[in-house]
């Protein structure tokens, strides 16, 4: 039986990754994940592993790029501004399938923004932030707990499918604290024929590249990634449902936000109304057959955010006009009270405004 | 029952610590916990506070926006946080550095003279410990054994002989100190 302790949701993340085999961390510090580069700076080198703080965000994921080429376990974390420096990078890996883990612990943008948590980068982390026909595999826990599995499930998606994955949280998870154990595992070592790793048995040399100077070898390239991409989406959607059997109302939301939103979903039900919730524990994949289906029993569904809405975008594909989908969110850094989002509820209720 | 609160002051006075404790603590007596910081651009001497949540059920927000318990450790905590308690909700009050009394007569005040009495025991900087041993006294929030654990977990690596004693003086002394 594991111990529970105590940690704050970056350090989960850092000694996360050190269980799932991570040995390769390379990356540059910004509020408000630092923590976690802390974190890998301290443990990495008691563990033989390479801890390399970069000159900057940019040469932080080509450091990744290099090392996930020659099939080691690696990661990169930073928050939002950093985030949007390392896509070039991103696009780069994802075009050579390479699997590597990403944190992006979100703060408030555009631009240089605020340190406080935000959910504003949905669009860049899901839709790819980077040029080019690609997807991330985009994980988003909810707890301290879940930063952890989540992020030794990041290294094994990562891995098996040789592609980017995210974990992508924000500003107070990554603050927070809260109890969580490392359930007993067993790393999973994956054979990785194509890593650029010295000739050994093989008689021609691996090449790592994304580079297709003819159009039609290029096409036949995205067409192999497409059909990853929908092995993906076939095989990784993952989420979580609350009350939604008998709901007339169905709250949508991720993260931290998912939090705030089971409280008012709780302060509802006390009240006799019928609100549930669906919870994407993957972005990318989306939950998009789960929420059609709910689309025939429910009635309407409320999407919350800490953006001015770009998961509802997702939610509206999904439940495809067979309802309405309403919007709540607040921006910059601010975060809503459960009461906010149940006057929310209220609204779409059609009821007074909750005391 | 679920206890949601804040503890405020200023940068320096250990209230980050004293909201930690209080999590281990609850953890300790297989509670569901949580601890969130309000982070910021701050510096020493600026305003700092933290949300803990220890309840019987799986917790949801964990930021406490309507607190059921407030310490106030200086008075810009008193001025910002007193307003956001529940009624019938509980303020501690660090009366060696406030002055001013509570405004409300919904909720239940107690004060503690805590600088003062970490001042007598010898050594200002358990002035936070005072106060937790007060807040747990007046709400019963966690056994005093299981902080006094939660400590000696949290301090098991730093060698200093008599810490973990003069800390549970200030606990005690907290306890014995409270004034309605």
């Amino acid at each position: 039986m594991s111990e529970k302790i105590i940690m704050k949701g970056n350090e989960a993340i850092g000694e996360a990754a050190i269980v799932a085999g991570c040995r390769h961390y390379f990356g540059y510090p910004i509020t408000p994940q630092t923590e976690l580069t802390e974190y890998m700076a301290k443990k990495l080198p008691l563990v033989n592993g390479v801890f390399l703080q970069a000159e900057s965000e940019v040469a932080a994921i080509n450091m990744v790029y290099g090392a996930a080429g020659t099939g080691a376990r690696v990661m990169t974390s930073s928050s939002s501004p950093g985030i949007s420096l390392k896509q070039e990078g991103i696009s780069y890996i994802a075009g050579a399938e390479l699997p590597c883990v990403i944190v992006n612990m979100m703060r408030g943008g555009p631009g240089l923004g605020s340190i406080q948590p935000s959910q504003a980068d949905y669009f860049q982390a899901t839709k790819g932030g980077g040029h080019g026909d690609y997807r991330n595999i985009v994980l988003a826990p909810n707890s301290v707990q879940e930063l952890v599995d989540f992020t030794i499930l990041a290294f094994d998606l990562a891995d098996q499918y040789r592609n980017p994955v995210f974990v992508l949280g924000d500003g107070a998870l990554g603050q927070m604290m809260e109890p969580l154990e490392f359930k007993p595992l067993e790393v999973k070592s994956v054979e990785k024929p194509w890593a650029a790793n010295g000739l050994g048995t093989r008689k021609t040399p691996n090449v790592i590249n994304s580079l297709y100077l003819k159009p039609e070898q290029l096409e036949a390239h995205n067409v192999k990634l497409q059909k990853k991409y929908q092995l993906i989406t076939e095989n990784e959607i993952r989420w979580e449902e609350q009350n939604t059997q008998d709901a007339d109302l169905v709250i949508v939301a991720y993260g931290i936000t998912s939090r705030i939103a089971t409280s008012a979903m709780q302060m509802a039900r006390a009240d006799g109304l019928k609100v549930g919730m669906l919870r994407p524990q993957t972005l990318w994949p989306f939950p998009c057959e789960p929420l059609n289906n709910l689309a025939d029993k429910a009635s309407a569904f409320l999407t919350v955010e800490l953006s001015a809405g770009q998961m509802v975008e997702d939610v509206k594909l999904s439940v495809n006009g067979k309802k309405p989908v309403y919007f709540y969110g607040r921006t910059g850094g601010m975060i809503p009270n459960p009461k906010e989002i149940y006057q929310e509820i209220k609204k779409i209720y059609g009821m007074k405004e909750a005391k | 029952m679920t206890y949601e609160i804040v503890i405020a002051g200023f940068g320096g006075q250990g209230v980050m610590l004293m909201g930690q404790l209080l999590t281990y603590a609850g953890m300790i007596e297989d509670k569901h916990v949580s601890w969130i910081p309000s982070y910021g651009p701050e510096m020493r001497g600026g305003t700092a506070n933290c949300s803990v949540i220890i309840s019987d059920e799986q917790i949801g927000n964990p930021i406490a926006s309507e607190p059921t318990i407030v310490v106030a450790m200086n008075l810009p905590s008193l001025d910002k946080f007193e307003p956001l308690l529940k009624t019938n909700g509980t303020l501690l009050i660090n009366s060696s550095l406030i002055e001013k009394k509570a405004s409300r007569k919904d909720i239940q005040v107690y004060s503690i003279a805590a600088n003062e009495i970490a001042s007598d025991i010898g050594n200002p900087k358990v002035a936070n410990m005072v106060v937790l041993g007060a807040l747990i006294a007046a709400t019963k929030i966690v056994k005093r054994e299981s902080l006094l654990k939660a400590f000696a977990k949290l301090f098991e690596k730093k060698q200093i002989s008599g810490l973990l004693e003069i800390n549970e003086t200030a606990i005690y002394r907290g306890a014995e100190g409270i004034a309605v």
